[in-house]
């Protein structure tokens, strides 16, 4: 299979799309961002990459159990579960191994004798939960390995900490130091390995299954899927340009041009773009071909942007996601004047020592936000049937509902909003048709092979 | 520390000045000029011209038949989307506001627009109306900055006369001496209207707390110079009515608010701190002349540019050439008695802001305490002003200075 | 309008003759400067929108431009130190670095960009043009240096025309007012013929300067009409018009721009001679001075030259005719002020820009909106609209500031130029697919 691979490099995750010759999305992949910004594409990619392996595992699977009702027989997600889960303690290991090489250096000596037994419980102890994480139908708050790690691990060490004779900081502080390592270290996974160690023990926890020729049958589908080539015959990276992109400056696009051509991919019809992210918010105007003709940007201003959001959650000790269905349960809507999230403190505490009820204050504080947005939207040339909202804030209920309702006010009640959940990959997806577009010029550029693993980070 | 002493509720007599207080602030809050356009109605064909801070001089407007209207945005009560499209973060709140209740309409009983050289957003803002409304009056009034007659008194009868034709043109009554020196007439007694209003605010400010006397004030924004006058009067007669204890607050001048309105709550908000506002420069448009301008000058027209020229307030503004930045408002201070001054900015009020370190070092050779705070039209907190307020009082209280 | 291409472009590391001359003039200015307490010279603060130099230079004074050095002293990274200094002594966040840098110059020292002390003004000649805040800066520096002031009054060209009574206020106000104050610090009277010279030879100096901006018509451009334009305005904004000096640089600077037409060269950018021109813009709004040539490059290497800028317009209007004239000498020094840039009104400035626009045969336009400058920035919005609407030509709009770098965030700005560049790209070959 040939692809054209597209990467969003973002300030919190990092996202990447797969595209096949005739432009199907083949694979999708994310992970946090990261300090070293190869590692978090290296990683993106290799995300898009195995989910891309796995859709084939499946359609291959599904063949194969048209064919025979008892082969294979493993559905293909529990396969990706086991997968998941054989990545988790790679990094585990390794994550074990680095808290061992800090342990051993000159500045722990003093706290050595103490952390080291405490350390080993609590890795031993995450070790042991690792499954239950990949359980079946398990509830994860995130996929990222920084993120579940960090959970367990401070988890575990609170229970060792409390047992006595080591502080939690301590702990904690040795976690810190290590994760930045080791997510900041490149390494390259055997998608095969891995897999056939994935499917070892889905075949091993089917303790009844279809039996022996089924376990084959589906070892034998991962070695054929793991060896598939996929070759990458393009690239085209975007992201949020603090630093330099670690890409050949022929393969980098605007995250704007990207994310608009994403969004008008997932929506043909859409005409007008609205992204509000955490650092900054985007209005995009785009053509029938997707083709962007004008943008406005606030980069520069919290109030407006998901930051916003997160400052109001900090100061009502809540988290983000609470805020949205909070805020739906408002008996009216407080009028809230602050545009600056420097007096919306204020403005929040002085209203909630009025007596003013948490949901209402939200439900204003949410219109808010919006009509900025709005306001951005008129100053990019307006909202334009069809309508698509993306970024991170669009998962909030009580702002598509604000949205829609201003959209409304303003711009009639014919026009169509569109919020996705996928929305998170819309730049890495319009990167990824630049660089088909690329590799049917004739001009490809090619993904750059990263260095070999780095050493430690300081 | 607040307003009319209260006593309970069951045998609290009614406020003689509840009746006037609700007009006004009825008047003040009619944001979408039904109070003008009921005016129009009465006066089929004539014009209704509104003006954005800080000056422009009614009588001229009022001789011509037209109603001048002043316009201040639309403080805290606007949902502003499309007015915020067109400018950027780092530029004040009124000129949003106002685009926006112009987009939207509110501001359809206007025929025409002045706006008045007092900065470059006010200034733009005039051009920016000759796009967004093209076909209706727009116009600029540029103040003089020499204050010579010859010079500056000249080019501002040139303005004025301008301003007048152009008014002429769509539908004005004309100009004519006796019309002009009627509405001079009348505007001289509605300014003692209000001198009454201000020195009794000064002698006895409890009974004239500072948010009503804006109210009164602002008022006028919409109406002929006579029936302001007689709202102010009847307001005043109402507050010597008042049953009311004197208390002891802090006197201070609050400068600095002359074009973006400061909330109500705002202003409130100082007084609850204990300050009692004896002076304010919030409706200074109204009060720009000191004193009468000649009714029966021979050249009315004349008369009211040389009263500018000569006895027009000193603010951020104007050019002041002849004496030290700040004298002005020191001798205000002394005038009301005042304790201390507070600067109350729009933010990003250029000609605020830029007065006010000059302002501040003159204040600080008289050793007169002050202190200094910024708003929005549509700030929605108050607490931070409040305590700052309240500092400010106290500290003034107790070692007579702000430190 | 493009003419063959010749053996070998000039090379990057000469500088062109025009460039050396200016260089010694700034610096013999400085000099000058430098010595004025010394030799009795009478030094006239003034500013460069409505700049009077011709009578300066007539009565034998030396002009300084505090906008000149406040611009100065950003591009040689002093800014930043100087607006905390003003911010320090009580001046607001939200008002104009460029006063703020020059009070807190004031308040470091005086010393000038090129490290020697500033003289005191004599005389403060507020040339009131198209700015609020500059009443203000001679307010403020009035109670620092306690010298006379003079107030010359420009009014606003609010209705897209000079009146005769505008015309007639500014010209009174210069016989009555300004020249009778320059005359009593100069102590001596004006010279009628003295003042004519200087006009006529600022007559010629302003041919050769709209023949330089008009060369942008060619393809490619041989001047870059903002960045490079900076360069070229200097000696006219600041203290050299009129002059000898002027004249010649302006010639010099005319031959430089024929001969790249003539060779088919682009502008010389910070890098030599810039990528091949891709995308021709026109720009509005002030550049960054801190900045600058991260700014420029931002530009230069992806091709898009500036082929005409409003910046360059805000000490005189020359492109519509005007000249100084000898012949009527306060009456063209006070049409000279009301036609500066800032002066005009916002309908007059989106035409000019529509007009630009279709005369240099722009692919886009881009607005440079600085917080300092409510002047320039406030309605720049709507005037993106309009001139979009008007011209069908897409309009970039980035944010940053004159000389407080806090306000220039490179990589936002990067990330906004890049995605308009990119815009007109793919917009551009859009429509040779269509």
């Amino acid at each position: 299979m040939k692809c054209a691979v597209g990467i969003d490099l973002g300030s919190t995750t990092t996202k990447a799309v797969l595209l096949d010759e005739d432009g199907r999305i083949v694979g999708r992949g994310i992970t946090n961002s990261r300090s070293n910004y190869e590692v978090a594409c290296a990683v993106a990619r290799e995300e898009a990459l195995s989910a891309a392996r796995f859709e084939l595992l499946r359609q291959a699977v599904e063949v194969a159990a048209g064919r025979d009702a008892h082969a294979a027989g493993a559905p293909a997600t529990a396969l990706q579960d086991a997968y998941r889960l054989e990545l988790y303690l790679a990094e585990l290991a390794e994550l074990t191994a680095e808290i061992g090489t800090l342990l051993e250096s000159r500045p722990m000596e003093a706290h050595r004798a103490a952390l080291t037994p405490a350390a080993a419980e609590v890795l031993a102890e995450m070790a042991e939960g690792a499954a239950l994480l990949f359980a079946p139908g398990a509830e994860r708050k995130s996929d990222f390995f920084r993120d579940l790690a960090a959970a367990a691990f401070m988890h575990a060490a609170e229970r060792v900490a409390g047992a006595g004779g080591v502080p939690f900081d301590r702990l904690a502080g040795l976690f810190d130091r290590a994760i930045l390592n080791v997510e900041t270290r490149l390494k390259s996974t055997d998608f095969g390995a891995t897999l056939r160690r994935a499917a070892a023990r889905v075949a091993a926890a089917r303790g009844d299954g279809p039996g022996e020729a089924a376990r084959l049958a589906l070892l034998e589908l991962a070695d054929r899927v793991a060896a598939l080539p996929i070759a990458e015959i393009a690239f085209v990276g975007t992201g949020y340009g603090r630093q330099t992109l670690p890409f050949p400056k022929e393969a980098i696009r605007s995250e704007i041009l990207c994310h608009g051509r994403g969004a008008h991919r997932a929506y043909p019809g859409t005409r007008s773009v609205l992204d509000i992210g955490g650092q900054d918010t985007k209005a995009i105007q785009v053509d029938e071909r997707g083709v962007v003709t004008g943008f406005q940007m606030n980069d520069r201003c919290a109030a407006g942007c998901g930051r916003y959001l997160g400052y109001i959650a900090d100061e009502l000790n809540l988290g983000l996601h609470e805020l949205g269905p909070l805020a739906l349960q408002a008996r009216r809507a407080v009028k809230v004047n602050s545009t600056c999230t420097v007096f919306a403190g204020a403005e929040l505490r002085e209203r909630l020592a009025l007596g003013q009820r948490r949901e209402d204050i939200l439900a204003g504080l949410h219109r808010s936000i919006m009509l900025r947005a709005m306001s951005l939207l008129a100053r990019s040339g307006g909202v334009a049937n069809q309508f698509t909202f993306t970024g991170g804030v669009c998962k909030n209920a009580m702002a598509t509902r604000v949205l829609g309702e201003l959209v409304g006010e303003h711009y009639g009640a014919g026009i169509t909003i569109n919020t996705d959940p996928d929305s998170i990959y819309m730049g890495a997806l319009g990167a990824a048709l630049f660089a088909l577009d690329d590799a049917r010029a004739g001009r490809p550029a090619l993904l750059p092979a990263f260095a070999a693993p780095r050493g430690a980070a300081a | 520390m607040s307003g009319p002493a209260t006593a309970p509720a069951a045998a609290r007599p009614a406020d003689p000045a509840a009746g006037v207080l609700a007009r006004a602030r009825h008047l003040v809050e009619d944001r979408s000029l039904s109070a003008v356009a009921a005016w129009k109605a009465a006066h089929p064909g004539a014009l209704a011209i509104g003006y954005l801070p800080i000056y422009v001089p009614r009588p001229l407007l009022e001789a011509m038949g037209c109603l001048p209207v002043a316009v201040f945005g639309g403080g805290d009560q606007v949902d502003i989307i499309r007015g915020d499209s067109y400018f950027q973060s780092y530029i004040c709140h009124i000129p949003r506001s106002t685009v926006e209740l112009g987009l939207a309409g509110d501001l359809d009983a206007l025929d025409g627009m002045i706006f008045p050289s007092i900065c470059d957003v006010i200034r733009n803002l005039g051009g920016m109306w000759k796009l967004l409304f093209r076909g209706r009056y727009s116009a600029y009034l540029d103040l003089p900055q020499d204050f010579d007659p010859a010079l500056g008194g000249r080019f501002y009868v040139a303005e004025l006369t301008r301003i007048a034709a152009e008014l002429r043109s769509r539908g004005a009554a004309p100009l004519s001496d006796g019309n002009l020196r009627r509405a001079i007439a009348d505007e001289n007694r509605r300014r003692e209207a209000l001198v009454t209003l201000d020195e009794l605010r000064r002698s006895e400010p409890w009974r004239v707390p500072a948010s009503e006397a804006y109210l009164v004030a602002r008022a006028g924004g919409a109406l002929p110079a006579p029936e302001h006058r007689d709202l102010l009067q009847e307001y005043v007669r109402a507050a010597l009515e008042r049953q009311v204890r004197s208390y002891d607050n802090v006197r201070v001048v609050v400068v600095g608010s002359f074009c973006e309105q400061p909330p109500l709550e705002l202003i409130r908000t100082l007084e609850m701190a204990g300050c009692d506002i004896v002076d304010d420069d919030f409706q200074l448009g109204l009060r720009m002349i000191e004193g009468a301008v000649d009714a029966d000058a021979t050249d009315p027209l004349e008369a009211l540019a040389t009263a500018y020229l000569e006895r027009g307030a000193a603010t951020a503004s104007r050019y002041i050439a002849e004496e030290r930045k700040g004298a002005a408002l020191v001798r205000r201070a002394r005038d009301a008695s005042a304790d201390g001054v507070i600067f109350a900015a729009a933010s990003f009020c250029d000609p605020a802001l830029l007065d006010q370190p000059m302002l501040e070092a003159a204040l600080a050779d008289a050793g007169i305490p002050h202190t200094s705070l910024k708003f929005a039209e549509n700030t929605g907190q108050f607490q931070v002003i409040r305590e700052q307020a309240g500092a400010f009082s106290d500290a003034v209280k107790l070692w007579g200075s702000a430190a | 309008m493009s003419a063959p291409q010749a053996a070998a472009p000039t090379p990057q590391a000469a500088k062109d003759a025009s460039q050396r001359r200016q260089k010694a003039m700034l610096a013999d200015y400085f000099e000058r400067l430098a010595a004025a307490r010394e030799n009795g010279t009478k030094v006239v603060y003034t500013f460069v929108p409505g700049n009077l130099v011709e009578l300066i230079d007539a009565l034998d004074m030396l002009p300084v431009l505090p906008e000149i050095n406040a611009l100065q002293s950003a591009m040689r990274k002093r800014s930043a130190g100087y607006i905390a200094e003003a911010e320090k002594a009580g001046h607001a966040e939200d008002v104009c670095s460029y006063v703020k840098c020059d009070i807190g110059m004031l308040k470091s020292g005086n010393t000038g960009p090129t490290g020697t002390k500033l003289p005191e003004p004599d005389l403060l000649l507020l040339s009131y043009t198209g700015c609020f805040t500059f009443m203000k800066w001679f307010e403020l520096l009035r109670q620092e240096y306690h010298c006379p002031v003079v107030m010359l009054h420009v009014p606003y060209q609010a209705g897209g025309a000079v009146s005769g009574e505008m015309q007639r206020y500014v010209v009174d106000q210069l016989r009555q007012k300004v020249v009778p104050a320059l005359e009593a610090v100069a102590g001596r009277r004006l010279d009628d013929g003295a003042l004519r010279e200087r006009l006529e030879r600022s007559r010629q100096a302003e041919d050769d300067l709209v023949a330089v901006w008009d060369s942008a018509r060619n393809r490619p451009s041989p001047i870059d009409a903002y960045f490079g334009g900076v360069y070229y305005i200097g000696p006219i904004f600041s203290a050299f018009r009129g002059g000898d000096g002027a004249v010649a640089y302006y010639r010099e600077l005319r031959r430089e721009v024929e001969d790249r037409v003539a060779h088919g060269e682009g502008p010389t950018t910070p890098d030599g001679s810039g990528a091949p021109e891709r995308h021709r813009l026109v720009v509005e709004g002030p550049p960054n001075w801190t900045h600058f040539n991260d700014f420029w490059r931002m530009f230069s290497r992806e091709g898009a030259v500036m082929v005409s800028s409003t910046y360059t317009r805000v000490g005189g209007l020359y492109d519509g005719g005007f000249r100084h004239d000898a012949e009527r000498p306060l009456d063209s020094l006070a049409e000279y002020c009301l036609g500066c840039y800032t002066n005009l009104s916002l309908p007059a400035r989106v035409d000019l820009l529509e007009r630009d626009i279709r005369k240099y045969a722009a692919d886009g336009f881009l607005i440079n909106s600085v917080k300092s400058c409510n002047s320039f920035s406030a309605g720049q919005l709507l005037m993106l609209r309009e001139l979009e609407q008007r011209t069908g030509v897409p309009g970039g709009f980035i944010e940053s500031d004159l000389v407080d770098p806090r306000y220039f965030g490179k990589a936002n700005i990067e990330n906004r130029v890049q995605s308009y560049l990119q815009m007109l790209e793919a917009r551009g070959k859009e429509r040779t697919a269509a």
